[in-house]
């Protein structure tokens, strides 16, 4: 073994150096890039809507708190609704991006899932047998709907020889999905107060955006990215396979078990204030993957930063698309995402997507 | 073959007949019973001889008005819609031989619904445009996943997979326009996502009614090749169907048939999932079901438009009903074909 490691032939050495410099020279690059994406989908979330600011009043906005002219107002009251989009994002793009890679499947997405439909019918339950109205209640409500839909789904999609198949996991949320939203119906019918506060809800939205609710999504946020942080290592492991993931020392049940917590609960916080905005993990998660390799522990913080910046870019469209008024962001992302789940679907068999 | 054996066969081939003579006999005596409900029970209940006579033009005062522009529409609308949703279900579940594979997941109806809204929301436009509108946004659909999942490698998955996606963008459409529709608008806002009978007019019937007066005709002449098709691609080819033509006028024929039907109703839940197995559980083999499993839509649909009118305090929806009927056995359909290692 020791002779045949110092015979490795001296043309494969350079090769081997050449491969360690060259994944920190790629990180460098596209962080630089995702955060000047960052910032210019911030600058311009802050800047365009239904009335245009100018170069001035951005600057005054954010940097001269003396100055009080009308445009410098304006952005800071946008700078609430950009830095919650900035979080919903980072929330839904991780949280793609632990589903996907727990069950080892490309198609994976809170709103594909149906998992924001059990959001739903929690909260519509909530708002009319419970008589909730306040954002944290909302969170609570929203999170325990969240946690036993992805429960009951994952339950029916693996059951079988072969485990969870995207289809049978896409087939068990479109079944779940549809079960539930006859429910949440059913709930609202009678009551009209609750149709009409939940007809705003349901389309999904981050002009919910304020301080308040920054502050109550943030401790879930954080949560969650610490969970996907730690359990990234571990989930690399477990893309190899059960198996060799158990070979390596890793727990597989638990390291599951806590990161789908994980993926529940920053879709479900996120989900919760700005109602059911699809797609985001699955867009963020597949570009990053495609720009960085599947090293989840790249894969991670990227999907974090691309979501906040797909979501923010899709406000931004909408809101320019909807002028005077605005078109909502959960429709802006489903035309961009929708897409891309069709063309996963053409481009690969499914029994082996 | 010996003669014992032809006698076999044919005795049966008579017991199929004999049950499926009965099977629809049955069907159709429930249609016509639970029409009758309809047009008696509601907020005054009349008796049955005051509402046949009312039907024949005799004006009695106090039930001419309920049963003949109150009910009615909604009783034909039921039938009509219910018939519709039923059949051209059960030809798309037989024709890609998957119960899956139905209008409601493959994305038809949201096309039409979505068709629809925008006639309704935007335009403004009155019953014939929508009709129109709605055949198309349908039959689009339709072209547009078949030229998505066409290719090499065809499966059923990737066509449900499709049709997912291509419903993420139509729904997200629908509940846009909603949003900006306008407040009074709110209640029949629900009936593009579940579907209802609620404040059907006459006025609506006739584009439905002629539809089906032409297409189902024309579906159930094709349905013994139907039954061809069902032994597969090339079984079919050597029994002499002509595959291809068979395909697209039973396709095409569905689509219309649904896209005109949810033009008026909206995307009843499940309707066209829920009636083609049921028919052929209750038919057996052997006989097309393609008319047993338009009665017993005409049946979900009218047992589940009394049920959601009269069994709670609040009146809801059909499609309310039908949908918490129908996704459950959907639930329980995959969580056997799971277990099978059909998927």
């Amino acid at each position: 073994m020791v002779t045949q490691l110092t015979r490795r032939p001296s043309s494969a050495l350079p090769l081997i150096r050449k491969q360690k410099t060259h994944v920190p020279a790629l990180l460098i690059r596209w962080s630089l890039i995702f955060s000047i994406l960052l910032v210019l989908s911030s600058a311009a979330s802050l800047a365009f809507g239904s009335r245009m600011v100018g170069m001035d009043g951005l600057v005054d906005g954010l940097f001269n708190p003396s100055v009080e002219t009308y445009e410098a107002n304006i952005v800071r009251k946008r700078i609430a609704r950009t830095v919650f989009a900035l979080l919903c994002g980072a929330a839904l793009g991780v949280s793609g991006a632990l589903m996907q890679s727990v069950t080892r499947n490309p198609i994976a997405d809170p709103s594909i899932l149906g998992v924001n439909t059990g959001a739903s019918l929690f909260i519509v339950s909530g708002i009319a047998y419970f008589n909730i109205s306040s954002a944290a209640s909302y969170m609570w409500f929203a999170l325990a709907g969240a946690i036993i839909t992805a429960v009951f789904v994952f339950g029916i999609g693996s059951l079988g020889k072969n485990g969870a198949t995207p289809l049978k996991l896409v087939l068990a949320g479109a079944a779940t999905s549809a079960a539930l939203s006859s429910l949440v119906t059913a709930v609202m019918i009678p009551r009209s107060h609750v149709m009409d506060q939940f007809r705003f809800w349901q389309v999904g939205s981050v002009g919910s955006g304020s301080w308040d609710n920054i502050v109550l999504f943030s401790p879930f946020l954080l949560f969650g990215i610490i969970i996907a942080v730690i359990c990234s290592a571990a989930l690399n492991a477990m893309a190899l396979g059960d198996e060799a993931a158990k070979g390596l020392g890793v727990r597989t049940g638990l390291i599951r078990l806590v990161s789908s917590l994980g993926a529940v609960i920053l879709c479900g916080a996120a989900t919760a204030l700005a109602g059911p905005i699809g797609f985001i993990g699955l867009l963020s998660t597949h570009l990053v993957r495609l720009i960085l390799g599947p090293d989840l522990r790249m894969v991670i913080p990227g999907a974090a930063l691309l979501g906040g910046v797909i979501l923010t870019a899709s406000d931004v469209i909408g809101r320019i698309l909807g002028s005077p008024g605005e078109l909502e962001v959960g429709v802006v992302t489903a035309f961009v995402g929708a897409p891309l789940l069709i063309a996963l679907a053409i481009r690969s068999k499914v029994g082996s997507l | 073959m010996t003669h014992d054996t032809i006698t076999l066969i044919k005795v049966g081939r008579r017991k199929r007949q004999r049950r499926w003579l009965i099977v629809t006999g049955l069907l159709t005596i429930m249609t016509l019973a639970l029409s009758m409900m309809m047009l008696m029970l509601g907020n005054t209940i009349h008796p049955v001889g005051e509402v046949i006579r009312a039907l024949f033009g005799e004006s009695i005062e106090g039930v001419s008005f309920t049963v003949t522009t109150l009910r009615l529409p909604r009783m034909l609308a039921a039938i009509l819609v219910g018939f519709a949703f039923g059949i051209a279900g059960d030809v798309f579940q037989t024709m890609l031989r998957n119960p899956l594979a139905n209008p409601n997941v493959l994305g038809v109806t949201t096309g039409a619904s979505m068709a629809a809204v925008f006639c309704i929301v935007i335009l403004g436009a009155n019953n014939s445009v929508i009709s129109t509108a709605s055949i198309i946004g349908g039959l689009a659909t339709v072209i547009v996943m078949y030229v998505l999942s066409r290719g090499k490698s065809f499966s059923i998955g990737k066509l449900i997979l499709i049709g997912i996606g291509i419903q993420a963008m139509l729904n997200a459409a629908i509940s846009y326009m909603m949003l900006i529709s306008a407040e009074q608008d709110i209640p029949s806002v629900l009936r593009w996502l579940n579907g209802s009978l609620n404040g059907v007019t006459m006025s609506a019937i006739p584009p439905i009614a002629i539809a089906v007066a032409i297409l189902v005709p024309l579906i159930l002449l094709f349905s013994r090749s139907l039954s061809m098709l069902e032994l597969g691609e090339q079984m079919a080819t050597t029994l002499g169907v002509r595959t291809d033509l068979t395909r697209v006028i039973l396709i095409l024929g569905s689509v219309a048939m649904i896209s005109i039907a949810t033009s008026i109703t909206g995307p009843i839940a499940f309707i066209s999932f829920l009636a083609g197995p049921i028919a052929k559980r209750l038919a057996g083999p052997g006989f097309s079901s393609l008319l047993p499993a338009g009665l017993v839509g005409i049946v979900l649909v009218l047992a589940s438009d009394l049920v959601g009118q009269f069994a709670f305090a609040t009146r809801y929806p059909v499609g309310v009903i039908t949908g918490i009927i129908g996704a459950p056995y959907l639930i329980y359909l995959l969580i056997r074909m799971n277990q099978k290692g059909e998927l």
